[in-house]
């Protein structure tokens, strides 16, 4: 266990750590704002747009992130788009989890009885306003449980990063294992970053449930 | 409601509502059948028939939460826009009032007043708070202000639901059976908001099994069956003495029992 205090060993932790930090928040923050505008056009009244979210989500939900990842990482440079591969590795997981996030908005936007729709439209609000003032706020408090769901499974999907030239914490463990370690030492101290993380995430929407819970 | 007085409600000419040759279908279902109806300023209109007749259909049409096949539908001489903005402002100003209430349940009481008020009209918010508190007296639910929807009982729900229409300053009300969804003590509560509502001078469309509102406060009984306006006169006429047959049979079969 104490390879991890030796030589520079803990500097790459650290770093891999933070990036997986820094790739699972990006991706999160993308996942949450694309999630939210797919689940609105699977629910408005133009069918370009619900055609568009259907195909979306159908698409990535059902295509295997490794998969999403080759397509980001090599089908993008071709066509002349150039980022980071970390931005790469953010469009990948920020998109595959979006359709998670789209799906999970949508079934909670349908608990919402139509009639709250209804009084909405039938006072003058248009299509956004009557989804942001009235059912998505309506539809929140049943969405988080299966919301932390996803956002808990998104930091152990970003892993995948490491095999895309990410310096997460994935490939941190890749290189303590050529450098010779322990595979049982090296993958507690990942177990427990990752373990950490899903923590914080989990403790985060049992707060947010806490909240909720009282407004009203 | 200060436009017009109690005295103006053998109203002027002026059409408000009119909808000519409208027809609807659902698939099969021909719900609507050359409706053609003229709703003057001021007038209280009482739609009743039979279940499944289309009596809900036809108020919708009015603000347009249900499309039509064909005809029109106009307000203020005004065809109903198809979509978009003008749409969104055509409903601001048709209030509606649900069967079972749609009070925002996230809301407070108040908020569910002033919430369209300022995204939809734009108004100021202390000057929308004011006008919500003044309507929820109105209303006589000002005490419960600050409450929310699942706190109240049904008919204090019904009549914020009634104040919250009222907030957008609606040339016309549309009420789909404001009352059957209320405990029987409750029913007379609402009833005489509207009531008073009516003699204020608002145009009303009213769809209720209601008979002693009907006949309190209405200028006109429609009466609608399979999709057709069967019968339509003042209600003292259309209740002692029912023309067509279908009316005569509904109208023994509500009476007595
Ligand atoms: N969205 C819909 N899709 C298909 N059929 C519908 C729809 N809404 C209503 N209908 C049918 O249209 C007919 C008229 O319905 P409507 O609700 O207007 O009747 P109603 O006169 O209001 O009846 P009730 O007194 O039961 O409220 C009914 O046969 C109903 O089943
Ligand atoms: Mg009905």
């Amino acid at each position: 266990m104490g390879f991890l205090f030796e030589q520079d060993n803990f500097a790459l932790f650290r770093d891999g750590f933070l990036q997986t930090i820094e790739l699972s928040a990006l991706s999160a923050l993308l996942a949450l704002l694309l999630g939210t505008l797919l689940a609105a056009f699977r629910v408005s009244p133009v069918p370009v747009l619900r055609a568009f979210g259907t195909t979306w989500v159908t698409l990535f939900r059902n295509t295997p992130l490794t998969l999403l990842f080759f397509a980001v990482t090599f089908g993008l440079p071709p066509l002349g788009v150039h980022f980071s591969h970390l931005t790469f590795a953010v469009l990948a997981l920020g998109g595959y989890t979006a359709s998670f996030v789209c799906e999970v908005i949508r079934s909670g936007i349908n608990t919402v009885p139509l009639g709250q729709a209804e009084a909405a439209r039938s006072l003058g609000m248009n299509f956004f306003q009557t989804l942001s003032l009235v059912i998505l706020p309506q539809a929140t408090r049943t969405v988080l449980g299966p919301m932390s769901s996803v956002f808990i499974a998104l930091p152990r999907n970003s892993a995948i990063a490491g095999a895309f030239s990410v310096g997460e914490l994935y490939s941190a463990q890749q290189t303590f294992s050529e450098r010779g370690y322990s595979i049982f030492s090296i993958f507690f101290w990942v177990a427990c970053a990752y373990l950490l993380i899903s923590a914080t995430v989990a403790s985060l929407f049992r707060f947010l449930e806490s909240r909720l819970a009282v407004a009203r | 409601m200060t436009e017009s007085p109690v005295e103006d409600s053998t109203p002027a000419a002026a059409p408000l509502v009119v909808l000519s040759n409208v027809n609807k279908h659902y698939g099969a279902l021909h719900v609507l059948q050359d409706i053609d109806l003229e709703i003057r300023q001021g007038e209280v209109v009482v739609l009743i028939g039979p279940s499944g007749s289309g009596k809900s259909t036809l108020c919708r049409t009015i603000n347009r939460l249900e499309t039509i096949d064909s005809g029109t539908i106009t307000l203020s001489g005004r065809p109903l826009p198809a979509e978009g903005r003008e749409l969104a402002k055509l409903r601001a100003e048709v209030g509606m009032v649900f069967q079972s209430f749609n009070l925002f349940a996230h809301k407070t009481v108040l908020e569910n007043v002033v919430l369209a008020q300022v995204k939809v009209r734009k108004v100021l918010r202390s000057h929308a708070e004011k006008t919500a508190r003044e309507l929820l007296d109105r209303v006589g639910v000002g005490a419960q202000a600050d409450k929310y929807p699942a706190q109240l009982s049904g008919g204090q729900q019904q009549r914020v639901a009634i104040a919250r229409a009222l907030a957008m300053k609606p040339k016309v009300m549309l009420f789909d059976e404001p009352t059957s969804a209320l405990d029987p003590e409750m029913v007379n509560e609402v009833l005489e908001v509207m009531r008073q509502l009516a003699a204020d001078g608002m145009t009303m469309v009213v769809v209720t099994h209601e008979m002693g509102f009907a006949r309190s406060a209405a200028n006109r009984v429609l009466f609608m069956a399979d999709g057709k306006i069967v019968e339509q006169d003042t209600p003292d006429a259309f209740f002692t003495a029912p023309r067509s047959d279908r009316a005569k049979d509904f109208l023994s079969k509500i009476l007595h029992h």
